[in-house]
């Protein structure tokens, strides 16, 4: 009997080792797990950066008579920049726009959501604008160009004589509204739940305390939401619409199916056939493009790139900078 | 007269050269040519031409219900990707807009061991649209419609189009014209069209993607087809089936205007040449966009099956052969004209060929 004693309490001990062994095991695994997730991205990234690169080299070394010799879209005598140019203004233009559009919509919403509503109602409201952000963007194309874009010509007539005076608005509008304006419009619809998102989710953490202090004081609530909720929440809405930017420079879809393209530094924003954003010609030129084609696609490609890289760093640039006077902690 | 007999020569030299390709293709298989086609098994992968698309999958529908142990693949990648995987030897046959180059021609030799297999296999005439309230048909000369897509000719009641339409009252109301904002075999067709029969009022040559800044783009047939229902006054191209209810234009052949019809489209091939500095089994028409004959319809689209005469996959050779002499069958051409809007290649250019394996 007392020899049985022992023998138990080794298996005890050596079956405690053994979970714990296998426990620091799994752990090991699971950070290593983790960490090759995090590399992963990193690589993904860095593949991406290598290929536009790569097949975008043999555009970047070329002269540009021999790309307008092999490639029937490439004029005569322009520059790979001079192709590029007008296109990355499209891209920034259309940005801009969807952006000024958005922004104070998104940031409306979410306050409403946040601040105003009755909760009741602010939980289906936030629902609905969750559901808003899953719609496939060619919906949102085809939608844009069979029904909103004709509706929307008597309103871009009515801009032009209103204020036909300022640049913006000059020249005959389009008798088909397949501009700019339009295109600005559709990816506001298409950016407006992740910013209202992201500003919604920011406004609710605005500490109570704040808030109590703020209406205190004898603040009404449009003051509050001044003095407390706005500090608190700025750099959470600029990052989150330079979120909604970079979705909608890289919008490919809906900007095909609605917009007619062309190329120029034009700010004409109701005249057709003056602007054309990079994901849009790339999709519709590749189709058709011989190696020499696809290489400056590549390479414009490259540009995107280039430009949503600069939108992200400016944007956690601005929101560090930003942290220390948010006032909020 | 002097057109019309170079074009039977063309056309007889067609049939032979069809017949000599797909006799080169069973040689090389052994016994199955001759074989019940039912026999064919396995799979076939084909790409390119975007055009065909529609065409390609009631062939595909035909010939696999014909035989039931065939698969055939075809990925709509668009002309140029489908030739770069032929050459590459990626698929068995590819379909394009464009009749292969020199410098491709000699790859292909090279893929094929021998000169490829190459004949029109589809033809889509394309029609000039547009939208103007009341008026469904009008008349024009290609100058006319080369003014108009040049910005030239800004009014509907412009005299250079008043001229082309005695009798109809034309509105004082802007052009919109509107073109194909991507890379298109139908903005070739087009432009080449315009090229040729008014040299002198269009100066831009034949281009796939279109090159003047005036007018408005759109995305694709339907594009420019819903972009000319949606604008008063708007005028644009687009395959024949596609046009809807919207108004068509009858071009100017001769001293006649002809409007579109298929047997009109299908004529143009007919009496169009075939470029004979290509090998027997490579035939590639010269469309002659400016000929006279009152029954054809020049503003067409002629789309290509390449091919090779023989595989070293001994499977391969015999699909090839099956399809290909499916495809320019009376009931593959009828198929493809029911499903795509196509002009059914004529019994002439179709030979005993194509009509045997009905």
């Amino acid at each position: 009997m007392t020899s049985v004693e022992p023998s138990v309490l080794a298996d005890d001990v050596t079956a405690s080792r053994r979970t714990r062994s296998a426990g620091q095991l799994a752990g090991r695994a699971f950070a290593g797990l983790t960490t090759g997730a995090g590399a992963l991205i990193l690589a993904v990234l860095a593949a991406v950066a290598l290929f536009l690169v790569v097949r975008g080299l043999p555009a970047l070394t070329s002269s540009s008579a021999d790309l307008s010799a092999r490639i029937e879209w490439f004029k005569k005598g322009q520059t790979l920049l001079g192709y590029t140019g007008p296109l990355i203004f499209g891209t920034l233009l259309a940005g801009a726009l969807a952006l000024l559009i958005a922004t104070p919509v998104a940031v409306g919403i979410a306050l409403f959501i946040s601040h105003y509503a009755p909760r009741r109602l602010a939980q289906g409201l936030g629902y609905v604008v969750d559901l808003l952000a899953a719609i496939p963007s060619v919906v949102f194309g085809l939608w844009g160009v069979l029904w909103l874009v004709p509706k929307l010509v008597p309103g871009f007539s009515w801009l032009h004589e209103a204020l036909g005076g300022v640049p913006l608005f000059a020249g005959t509008p389009s008798p088909t509204g397949r501009t700019i304006l339009a295109v600005g419009l559709v990816l506001a619809a298409m950016i407006l739940p992740i910013i209202t998102a992201v500003s919604r989710e920011v406004f609710l953490q605005t500490p109570r305390l704040h808030e109590e202090a703020a209406l205190a004081m004898g603040a009404t609530r449009w003051e509050m939401i001044r003095m407390a909720v706005f500090p608190f929440g700025r750099s959470g809405v600029i990052s989150a619409a330079m979120l909604g930017l970079g979705r909608a420079l890289g919008e490919t879809m809906a900007v095909l199916m609605i917009l007619s393209p062309g190329f120029s530094y034009s700010l004409a924003l109701l005249q057709a056939s003056k602007h054309q954003t990079i994901a849009a010609n790339i999709a519709a030129q590749f189709p058709d493009a011989n190696p020499s084609g696809v290489s400056v696609l590549i390479a414009t490609g490259l540009a995107l790139f280039v430009i949503t890289m600069a939108v992200n760093v400016t944007a956690r640039w601005i929101v560090s900078r930003r942290k220390e006077f948010s006032g909020a902690n | 007269m002097t057109l019309s007999r170079h074009s039977r020569i063309g056309a007889a030299a067609f049939v032979g050269a069809v017949a000599l390709a797909l006799t080169a293709c069973s040689s090389s298989s052994g016994s199955s040519s001759s074989a019940p086609s039912s026999t064919l098994k396995g799979e076939l992968n084909g790409a390119g031409s975007s055009a065909q698309e529609s065409a390609m999958a009631a062939w595909r529908a035909g010939f696999q219900s014909l035989n039931s142990g065939v698969t055939v693949n075809y990925d709509p990648v668009g002309s140029g990707g489908g030739r770069t995987q032929f050459l590459a030897g990626g698929v068995a046959f590819a379909g394009t807009d464009a009749a292969l180059s020199a410098d491709e021609l000699t790859k292909a030799k090279t893929v094929c061991g021998a000169d490829p297999v190459e004949f029109p296999v589809y033809i889509s005439p394309i029609v000039v649209i547009f939208n103007l309230p009341g008026i469904t048909k009008l008349q024009m000369a290609p100058a006319t419609i080369a003014g108009i897509f040049d910005d030239k000719i800004t009014k509907w009641n412009d005299p250079a189009i008043a001229a082309d339409n005695p009798g109809v009252t034309l509105p004082d109301l802007a052009i919109t014209t509107v073109h194909r904002s991507d890379d298109s075999g139908t903005t070739k067709n087009f432009t080449d069209y315009l090229a040729k029969a008014a040299p002198s009022a269009w100066t831009v040559g034949a281009v796939s993607t279109w090159a003047q800044k005036t007018g408005e783009g759109a995305q694709g047939t339907t594009g420019v087809v819903s972009t000319v229902q949606s604008g008063s006054g708007a005028i644009g191209y687009a395959d024949a089936s596609k046009a809807g209810s919207l108004g068509t234009v009858a071009i100017k052949v001769g001293s006649a205007y002809v409007p579109f019809s298929s047997d009109a489209a299908a004529k143009v091939a007919d009496v169009s040449p075939r470029d004979t500095a290509r090998a027997s089994s490579d035939i590639v028409i010269k469309l002659d966009r400016t000929t006279t004959d009152v029954t054809a319809y020049p503003l067409v689209l002629v789309s290509y099956l390449v091919a090779c005469p023989k595989y070293t996959d001994a499977q391969t050779a015999p699909l090839v052969h099956g399809f290909l002499k499916y495809v320019v069958s009376e009931a593959g051409q009828n198929a493809a004209a029911s499903a795509a809007g196509s002009a059914p290649l004529s019994a002439t250019l179709r030979g005993p060929q194509g009509s045997g394996t009905r």
